[in-house]
């Protein structure tokens, strides 16, 4: 369980983060999106005990992370944005050291580190140099660090930067597979990433939540402003009247070359009438489709909505 | 493994996985080594002199050859200890490592204090290939062996004292260089600082870092002398903790 409350951050003048509040419970994996400078990496640092707040509490399963640190860090595991790594070690010496300033026990260290190079896909470059590794091999090296103490809370900074595709479908299954009974944070440029790994979506602004949703409410809204697209061999007479017509409709668009964006009262299923009107009246029906509001749109809208 | 040793055997590991120690440990003999048969040889020649007869009981090993010693491997450490503690910290940060140390469950100040000992053995085993010659001297000769002890104590405690310096140096930037450069300034100005004033007991006096050194040479340990330089050693290592945590607040 992550909590956070009232977080703000100031260096100097500039305010990062403001009145940053939150509250994750185990299986919550949160999409922590934003543009550049938005306070994500800022935020990600405070709830990790990197850095201390300005005003503001987390606590992370129940413990204050500034008043018992040695506490709450043990059950985090954390990915930077750049993986810190050590590059005069070979991958199993790093993760050893990792599990021994992680307190990962006597007993288990040994198997955790095969578990996390075997998940991660290491296992093969174990007794390589890090430094010699290429960026996807250091990249799932910083995430195996992130799991060798078995953590309850996962923070990943922009995990998936600078993979291949094939890389980056991995490391999200990975990452969802993961998921189960932790809580994890995941930052990202990526948005369709969100939209297949998380379960809740924050969009911060300006050190400020904009958006605050679970992804099953978001996808609903989105569905539901969905509009229907009907491409035609070309715009004939009165096709707009006809469709108006139906009922259930509440505008349609004429657009270039046959094109018509229908937008169907809430709820309401007009596709399969659509269909039909178009073929009765042979308009030559080439296509017709529903026009989904991505998440980047969503994205764009809050940004923008929130500059002006 | 506890985090303490962890940190410790890391940076060690660290040392000799690069050529840095072994470079460090070879010039800190060699120059050593040569000044040690300059001495000896001095020594030798003066033997053969006929005014050697009439000598005082002042001009002997001691004196002659094993205190000059010394007092080359203190101007050397002064010259060495930046390139062993300049990375120490400054590394972390440019490798963004200091993130994976400070979201760890441990304390700054072992890590602090587990670099500060990776730094301590290699100090010691400059000073234990250092002794190499003074046995020598004891196959063939005779030297006072409590001033020989008394002298490697002091020469480990200023040393001790120098990497102190050098780990807060490197903790205050992300640049090797710049940490070399500013722990050998503030090395230079507490050695030459005594020289500013001509009464041992002023207060210029008391904090050069050479002065203190003197007695452990002729074969004196003086509680005062230790205090000071423990006082520096635990001053470098407060400052170095104080750095990392005032860090982290800006």
């Amino acid at each position: 369980m992550v909590y956070v409350h009232n977080l703000t951050k100031r260096y100097g003048n500039l305010t990062a983060v403001e009145n940053l509040s939150f509250q994750l419970e185990r299986g919550d994996v949160l999409g922590f999106l934003g543009p550049n400078g938005a306070g994500k990496t800022t935020t990600m640092r405070i709830i990790t005990g990197y850095m201390p707040p300005t005003k503001g509490t987390v606590h992370i399963e129940g413990v204050d992370i500034f008043d018992e640190p040695l506490q709450a860090k043990r059950v985090i595991g954390y990915l930077p944005e750049n993986p810190p790594l050590y590059n005069d070690m070979t991958v199993m010496e790093y993760l050893s050291f990792v599990a021994d300033i992680k307190k990962v026990g006597r007993k288990e260290k040994k198997s955790r580190i095969f578990y996390v190079m075997e998940r991660c896909g290491i296992a093969e470059v174990r007794r390589r140099i890090i430094g010699h590794l290429s960026k996807g091999y250091r990249q799932r090296v910083g995430i195996a660090q992130a799991l060798v103490n078995n953590p309850s809370v996962l923070i990943l900074d922009e995990p998936t930067i600078g993979l291949d595709p094939r890389q980056i479908i991995e490391i999200r299954e990975l990452i969802k597979s993961l998921s189960g009974d932790r809580t994890v944070i995941l930052s990202t440029h990526i948005l369709p990433e969100v939209t297949m790994i998380c379960s809740k979506v924050i969009i911060i602004n300006h050190g400020k939540i904009v958006l605050e949703e679970s992804l099953q409410k978001l996808s609903e809204d989105m569905r539901s402003a969905e509009s229907i697209l009907l491409r035609t061999r070309q715009n004939g007479e009165g096709v707009v009247e006809k469709i108006h017509a139906l009922g259930n409709v509440s505008s349609v668009k004429p657009g270039a070359a046959g094109e018509y964006i229908i937008v169907p009262r809430k709820g309401a299923e007009v596709r399969e009438e659509l269909s039909r009107l178009a073929v009765e009246n042979d308009w030559g029906l080439l296509e017709l489709r529903p026009v989904t509001n991505t998440l980047e749109e969503v994205f764009l809208k809050v940004i923008s909505s929130e500059g002006n | 493994m506890s985090a303490f040793y962890s940190v410790l055997k890391r940076e060690l590991r660290s040392y000799f996985a690069s050529p840095l120690a072994y470079i460090i440990l070879v010039v800190f003999q060699v120059i050593s080594a040569r000044f040690f048969f300059l001495y000896l040889q001095g020594f030798l020649q003066f033997q053969l002199d006929p005014s050697y007869q009439l000598q005082t009981g002042d001009l002997n090993l001691n004196n002659l050859v094993i205190l000059p010693y010394f007092g080359t491997i203190s101007i050397v450490l002064l010259l060495i200890v930046p390139l062993i503690t300049m990375r120490l910290i400054a590394d972390e940060k440019k490798n963004y490592t200091a993130e994976l140390l400070f979201t760890s469950p441990i304390h700054i100040r072992t890590i602090v204090l587990g670099k500060f000992a990776a730094a301590l053995i290699l100090l010691i085993m400059m000073l234990l290939l250092s002794s190499v010659n003074v046995f020598v001297l004891m196959v063939h000769g005779n030297p006072d062996l409590g001033a020989v002890l008394s002298g490697y104590t002091g020469l480990f405690l200023l040393g001790a004292s120098f990497l102190s310096i050098g780990i807060f140096a490197s903790s205050l930037t992300d640049n090797q260089l710049i940490a070399a450069v500013i722990s050998f300034g503030v090395l230079l100005v507490l050695w030459l600082v005594g020289a500013l004033s001509d009464a041992e007991s002023s207060i210029l006096g008391y904090l050069s870092v050479i002065n203190h050194y003197e007695d452990f040479g002729k074969g004196i340990v003086d509680l005062k002398d230790v205090v000071y330089y423990v006082s520096l050693i635990f001053l470098g290592l407060f400052l170095t903790y104080s750095a990392l945590e005032s860090e982290r607040w800006r």
